[in-house]
């Protein structure tokens, strides 16, 4: 790191003031600067103001340090300590703070001023990188002139096979405002290496992702989640099925942020959708060491392990959602992950009554990996809007469409036992009298997403479930404070 | 101006270890053979403990509770502690 540490310099007792040229109002109260006896800083002309030993605060180190937004700013300072302060031009302000109760007579009471140097948009990312940039820890990866940053980081292995954005000090700065966590703060321990993650490592990935800072908190709850005990990443990673965290996103933090939950809301196009699920992937990846053919053994993987995350259509839904219905509140922003593989399509466009619905329904998730397999796997339940309406007129809630799901899905041991319709696997010969459910009680996850057209809905398979496989967790997003 | 990023992995540097010398004989070596709790993955192992003790070793069985995780460390730390080899078998 060849940043050296910049400490802020205590201002000068007495009255400080800050201005540029290039502001309106500081040209205004220029005149009166001269007899003030205030230290001027001025941002960008060092002979401004006229008439004033002004010290030209060339590289904003001031103005950074001690946080001015706007110019003019003029601060009180007793014993190395700001006591007041007051921006743009507030005459009684300036009255009060000079002592002076004739200052400023010939101006008018009041002028708003401009914005000052260090807040500039094109500058503020490089003035944070110098001034913050020794508080970040991560080690620098140097680049040479030749060195092309978008190669580099695919020779490194960094990315997930597709171009990353170059975490460079400026943007992971940037991410870190997204957050009021401590940039050192432990977030996880990441499987399979079980390392420490801080907040600043999962900043840095979800620069590379190409999160803006606002998706960051979702970004640490989802990974919160997903390297709970409950969800065990290690083994959703190392089994041979083709599955990894799928995120469900709820609450009104969700539109705040601009998530899709609508048209083509598991499919291309959304940033936040993509770029939150890719983030937790990169973190597993970069950060718990969890690469294809190490750990991660899937014998075909999917598509979805470069991100699946989507949120849940509140707004028009006739269900509670799936936040709520696991403990959290309509107002919480809360992640849910999932260990599952990717969508498939449940179509019945002559579909007109619930009981219809919930047949159709269990007939397809009847054959959820193998027709014969039960109990050990979990599903989401993807309800289009269309398909929900059928519920709605019919006025069955949640619950009822999913008890109607599993009554329709309690299963004659005798096709299920291995060897039955010509099928090897399935449930031992012990159950052949037994009734066994497709599903364990809670192994139905239903959400509410999706375009407003199509009769369609979708399920997404599971992993393993119970103590032995991943169970879904659901974790409450952190908002910035 | 030297370009630079900052590093997204755990920043683990990876240490080369030298690999222990393999045993000549296997006489009087304790092999641990453990267990990841796949099917069948008890009928292999039962199999190579007939050949180990066939060739004058002492073997001891573990097994992980699931193979879907991690083994513990307190097992992890029994067979370090009390074996000189180990074999550790995948199943299906």
């Amino acid at each position: 790191m060849n940043i050296p540490v910049q400490r802020p310099a205590p201002l000068p007792d007495g009255l400080v003031v800050v201005v540029k040229r290039d502001c309106a109002t500081c040209v205004m109260v220029a005149p009166l600067l001269i007899d003030l006896g205030a230290t001027v800083y001025t941002q960008d002309d060092p002979k401004f103001p006229d008439g004033v030993a002004a010290i030209h605060d060339h590289d904003l180190a001031v103005s950074w340090h001690h946080d001015i937004e706007t110019v003019p700013t003029l601060i009180k300072v007793q014993g190395g300590i700001e006591v007041e302060r007051t921006v743009g031009w507030v005459r009684d302000e300036w009255r009060r703070l000079t002592g002076n109760a004739l200052l400023g007579e010939a101006l008018s009471a009041f002028r708003p001023g401009c914005g000052s140097l260090s807040v500039d948009p094109n500058r503020v990312d490089g003035l944070r990188a110098r001034f913050s940039g020794h508080t970040l820890k991560a080690r620098r990866v140097e680049l040479a002139d030749l060195d092309d940053e978008m190669e580099i980081l695919f020779d490194r292995g960094f990315t997930d096979g597709l171009p990353v954005v170059p975490p460079t000090a400026e943007r992971v700065l940037r991410m870190l405002e997204g957050t009021s966590r401590a940039a050192d703060e432990v977030v996880a321990v990441v499987a399979p290496d079980l390392v420490e993650l801080t907040v600043e490592k999962a900043a840095i990935n979800a620069v590379m992702a190409g999160c803006r800072p606002e998706y960051l908190p979702w970004v640490l709850a989802a990974v919160e989640a997903v390297c709970s005990d409950a969800f065990n990443i290690h083994g959703v990673l190392a089994t041979t099925m083709p599955v990894g965290p799928v995120i469900v996103c709820n609450g009104p933090g969700t539109r705040a942020i601009g998530m899709n939950s609508g048209v083509n809301a598991m499919g291309q196009g959304n940033r936040a959708n993509l770029t939150i699920g890719r983030a937790v992937q990169l973190i597993v990846r970069n950060v718990g060491g969890g690469r294809p053919g190490e750990v991660d053994r899937a014998t075909h993987g999917n598509p979805g392990k470069l991100s699946f995350c989507f949120a849940e259509r509140e707004d028009d839904s006739p269900f509670t959602s799936l936040a709520v219905s696991r403990g959290c509140s309509p107002t919480d922003n809360a992640v849910t992950v999932f260990a599952g593989e990717g969508p498939r399509c449940i179509v019945d466009q002559k579909v007109r009554t619930p009981e219809e619905l919930a047949t159709v329904f269990a007939a397809c998730l009847r054959t959820l990996h193998n027709p014969k397999l039960v109990y050990g796997f979990d599903a989401i339940l993807v309800i289009g809007p269309e398909h929900a309406n059928v519920c709605a007129e019919a006025h069955w809630d949640r619950e009822r469409l999913l008890a109607e799901i599993h009554q329709r899905l309690q299963l004659s041991g005798a096709e299920l036992v291995w060897g039955a319709g010509g099928i090897a696997d399935g449930v031992p010969e012990q159950f052949r009298d037994a009734t066994l459910p497709k599903f364990r009680p809670d192994g139905i996850l239903l959400v509410h997403a999706g375009g407003g057209a199509g009769l369609f809905s979708a399920m997404i398979g599971g992993w393993v479930n119970g103590e032995m496989g991943s169970q879904p967790v659901t974790t409450r997003v952190t908002q910035r404070r | 101006m030297t370009r630079e990023l900052l590093d997204p992995t755990s920043e683990r540097s990876p240490s080369t270890r030298e690999r222990l010398a393999r045993p000549t004989s296997l006489s009087g070596q304790v092999v641990g053979l453990l267990d990841i709790h796949k099917p069948r993955g008890d009928i292999f192992l039962d199999e190579l403990a007939g050949l180990l003790t066939g060739a004058g070793a002492q073997v001891r069985h573990y097994q992980k509770p699931t193979f879907t995780k991690p083994a513990p460390v307190d097992l992890r730390h029994e067979i370090a502690t009390q074996c000189t080899l180990v074999i550790e078998a995948l199943a299906d």
